[in-house]
């Protein structure tokens, strides 16, 4: 026993032990997000019971399991539910019902003891729809302006047809509105802007008036020209609707303008469903959200995380490197530079919300105001960049990792050895030179390291993107067609923050649950794809400038 | 190893003198350096006392000691690579063909290109191996790749070099064995035409065949270059240089021919030292 404790293993199992307990609980951390998030894609089946409410009462129910849980019998019957039995307790269940226009309510408590007759009959339809959150019921008949066409077995298939033209309509409005009329918003934003500008520049030339006038004209009629293509199309949208008797029995018309797709989850086999799931999937990583961010997808959020972070990397790298170099190659080791250090290593640890205080405080406020006063008074009142913006958060968030960056360039210069840098003086090249052509590239990847830190730190951050830029729905990215493109001043959409949207501040908690799971998922997807692909830029780096063995 | 053997004078030293009578002394040469009242501190030590010596041009001069006597301070002296090292001060002159290198004018980077030098341990950069020799030319502004092609290539056929790695230019240096590396960073340091050539142990890092064919590269060079080689072979001193000096404490022993140094020593420390009496 004694020999055993001598050789060290005890040590070697306790190190093992607690290496497992880290990877079981990324694993499990990892694990419930998937499968909390990818299974809310999967088409549940939708059930139908004759429920006999014990507060008094009974109804049909039609709609899709989403939560089960034990309940004490107690808490029940304090919330003035009469319960019959002497059971301990009771599982309850949390139905979907959908249908919030007529029944009020997405979500409904039930106790399936008291459900009578469960049955999954394959007529079910679930119809997604852009307002008002999903539907449920029995498809009855399609109609054409009122006017019955198909009704029966033949209404389905009808219903289809008629849907990929309603959703080919509504791609062509959308792209009519968003892209061509947006962008002509834009360009008369800018014109207004380029007319105050001479206002204020006190610039009287008619010519230059005229010529704005011209164009405003120009873009006037195209404006009027898109807006009757869009009133024209509209009719067309508008024509198709289908009716559904949903639970209550009650028949309910939807125009099919408002539907985003629909189907029949009980009837379909697996394949169905493995093809619904992609197509839901897709939707998720490709589209814009819907109703509050608790539908649709959570593309915008995507590209606003790429986006500050790429942002961020490329504002932070130059910085960092540069007061690195100054700092490991220029200054003179000694009480200050000891002192910088010691600064610097503390900033790592300064909360990110004061980050975010200072970034609102001093670059939106002080140094964005003050650009507008310069640069865009033709705007004022309305601030350009005197308020939270993409390029903000961007430059906050690179304050944020500018420590970690600084300490891990000096870690790669202090790496280059020596005797390279003196191989590099002796054949008459000056330390700057040195610098440039050798040190710098060698130092590459610890630079790389350093955003590798940089990057996981700023993508998950969210805090202090609150007060300089983030919102819960941006009408425009910060990139698009419109010159000068990128457009820094705009406030963007961030993964993280959508997380605390839809699960604290969105109306419909219950709903928005599963979502708050997959958007993490992919937040943390995102993180993953932006650190591997710094570390393959950096192992590449390594292998080119390995280093001399010494 | 070598320097404990207590046979060297049995080395015949006359029969690789190339060039130079084994009775030839610096007064028939010409000068390249001038070294005068050389003293040089590390802080308060000081590792250099009263340096005077000449150093002949085309030829090859070794500096001989045991370790620590200061033979690479000397020679780092000849580029002013000790400026790079905190805390140091030099006093006393080194002329370069009249010019006193430590006077206040001087460009270090010029007179860096004008007195190349080559390390002990091999230090090519982590480029291509044709980067590594066109480096110095690249400092210089020179990027016409024809012009580049050439100097490497006549860099690399002078430090003998070429055909082992003509095929390969484009492969990363550091791929070379150590034997060709330190032929490399020679090659390196005779791309842009130094004056003088400062190599410092160059061969301490090397297997035999290296450092024979080392040697050899040594011998032709000398023809076009000043060479200063600090070696703490004796043998190796013997094979490859004109002259030599030995260097004990910081302080400057004796100089002469080499093959006068060994085989009649006049100082007592020095045949002390050739015989083998110093670690
Ligand atoms: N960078 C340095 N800082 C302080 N002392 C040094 C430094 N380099 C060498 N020395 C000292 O100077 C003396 C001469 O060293 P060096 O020229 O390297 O000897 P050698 O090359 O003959 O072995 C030694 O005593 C050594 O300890
Ligand atoms: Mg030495």
């Amino acid at each position: 026993m004694k020999g055993w404790f001598k050789s060290g293993s005890p040590w070697v199992w306790l190190s093992a032990a607690a290496v497992s307990v880290c990877i079981l609980l990324v694993v499990a951390l990892l694990g419930l997000i998937a499968a909390r998030g990818l299974v809310f894609f999967w088409p549940k089946q939708v059930l139908q019971a004759h429920y006999q409410d014990p507060s008094g009462g009974s109804y049909r129910l039609i709609g899709e399991i989403q939560d089960a849980e034990e309940i004490p019998a107690g808490r029940l019957r304090e919330s003035g539910i009469e319960l019959p039995g002497d059971e301990d307790s009771y599982t309850r269940y949390l139905i979907k019902t959908g249908n919030r226009d007529t029944l009020g309510m997405d979500f409904r408590s039930v106790l399936p003891d008291f459900m009578e007759k469960v049955e999954y009959p394959a007529g079910l339809m679930v119809v997604e729809r852009r307002e008002w959150g999903n539907l449920y019921g029995y498809l009855k008949e399609v109609r054409e302006n009122g006017q019955t066409v198909a009704q029966g077995d033949s209404a389905a298939a009808e219903l289809q047809r008629r849907l990929e033209r309603a959703l080919e309509l509504f791609g062509r409005i959308r792209h009519i509105e968003k892209d061509l009329i947006g962008s002509i918003n834009y360009q008369l934003e800018q014109l207004r802007l380029e007319e105050r500008r001479l206002d204020l520049g006190g610039d009287h030339d008619p010519a230059s008036r005229a010529a704005i006038e011209a164009r405003r004209k120009d873009l006037q009629d195209r404006y009027e020209e898109l807006q009757k293509e869009r009133n024209d199309l509209f009719p067309q949208l508008n024509r198709d609707s289908f009716t559904a008797e949903i639970m209550t029995g009650q028949l309910v018309e939807v125009p099919l303008a408002k539907v985003v797709r629909f189907y029949f989850p009980n009837a379909m086999g697996p394949l169905d469903k493995i093809g619904h799931y992609f197509g839901k999937l897709w939707e998720f990583v490709s589209d814009e959200p819907r109703e509050a961010n608790t539908e649709g997808g959570i593309f915008p959020a995507i590209f606003g995380t790429v986006m500050m972070v790429l942002l961020m990397s490329v504002l932070v790298t130059p910085c960092g490197v540069v007061a690195a170099v100054y700092l490991r190659e220029y200054a003179r080791q000694g009480l200050i530079v000891r002192l910088i250090r010691i600064a610097v290593n503390n900033l790592a640890g300064v909360p990110s919300i004061v980050y975010g205080v200072f970034g609102l405080g001093f670059f939106v406020y002080f140094l964005g105001g003050n650009i507008d006063a310069l640069f865009y008074p033709e705007a004022l009142p309305s601030p350009t960049f005197g308020t939270p913006g993409i390029l903000w958060s961007s430059i906050t968030l690179a304050l944020l990792t500018l420590p970690v960056v600084i300490v891990a360039t000096e870690e790669g210069l202090a790496r280059v050895p020596r005797s390279i840098r003196e191989g590099s003086l002796a054949l008459g090249a000056t330390k700057a030179e040195t610098l440039w052509r050798t040190v710098l590239p060698m130092a590459s990847p610890g630079m790389m390291t350093g955003l590798i830190l940089a990057v996981a730190r700023a993508a998950g951050e969210v805090a202090p993107l609150m007060l300089v830029g983030v919102v819960k729905l941006a009408p425009s990215l910060p990139l698009d067609g419109n010159p000068p493109f990128l457009h820094l001043d705009r406030k963007f959409m961030h993964l993280g923050f959508h997380i605390y949207d839809v699960g604290f501040q969105s109306p419909n908690v219950e709903a928005a649950r599963p979502l708050v799971y997959a958007t993490s998922l992919l937040l943390i997807l995102v993180i993953v794809v932006l650190n591997l692909t710094a570390i393959r830029i950096r192992n590449h780096l390594r292998e080119k400038y390995r280093s001399l063995e010494s | 190893m070598y320097e404990n053997s207590t046979n060297i004078p049995a080395v015949d030293v006359g029969a690789l003198q190339g060039g130079v009578s084994s009775t030839a002394t610096l007064d028939d040469e010409k000068i390249a350096i001038e070294v005068k009242n050389l003293d040089f501190y590390y802080g308060d030590s000081k590792a250099l006392k009263g340096i005077d010596m000449v150093i002949p041009e085309n030829r090859v001069t070794a500096f001989i000691g045991p370790s620590g006597c200061g033979k690479s301070t000397l020679l780092r002296c000849f580029n002013r690579m000790n400026d790079l090292i905190d805390d140091t001060r030099i006093e006393g002159e080194i002329l370069l063909h009249g010019q006193n290198i430590y006077h206040k004018t001087v460009n270090v980077a010029d007179l860096r290109r004008r007195v190349g030098m080559v390390f002990q341990k091999p230090n090519p950069f982590p480029k291509s191996i044709f980067e590594n020799v066109a480096y110095g030319l690249r400092i210089q502004g020179i990027n016409d790749r024809r012009r580049l092609a050439e100097v490497v290539e006549r860099s690399l056929k002078g430090a003998a070099l070429w055909d082992e790695v003509k095929d390969r230019l484009d492969d990363n240096a550091l791929g070379l064995s150590g034997g060709q590396q330190q032929r490399l960073v020679i090659a390196r340091a005779i791309a842009i035409e130094p004056e003088v050539l400062l190599l410092d142990e160059p061969a301490s890092a090397l297997d035999p065949i290296s450092t024979l064919k080392l040697e050899e590269l040594i011998y032709e060079l000398k023809s076009s270059y000043t060479i200063i080689i600090v070696t703490h072979n004796m043998q190796q001193a013997a094979r490859v240089s004109d002259y030599c000096t030995f260097l004990l404490m910081g302080e400057l022993i004796e100089m002469a021919n080499t093959n006068t140094l060994f085989t009649n020593p006049q100082q007592k420390q020095t045949e002390d030292y050739i015989t083998g009496r110093y670690g």
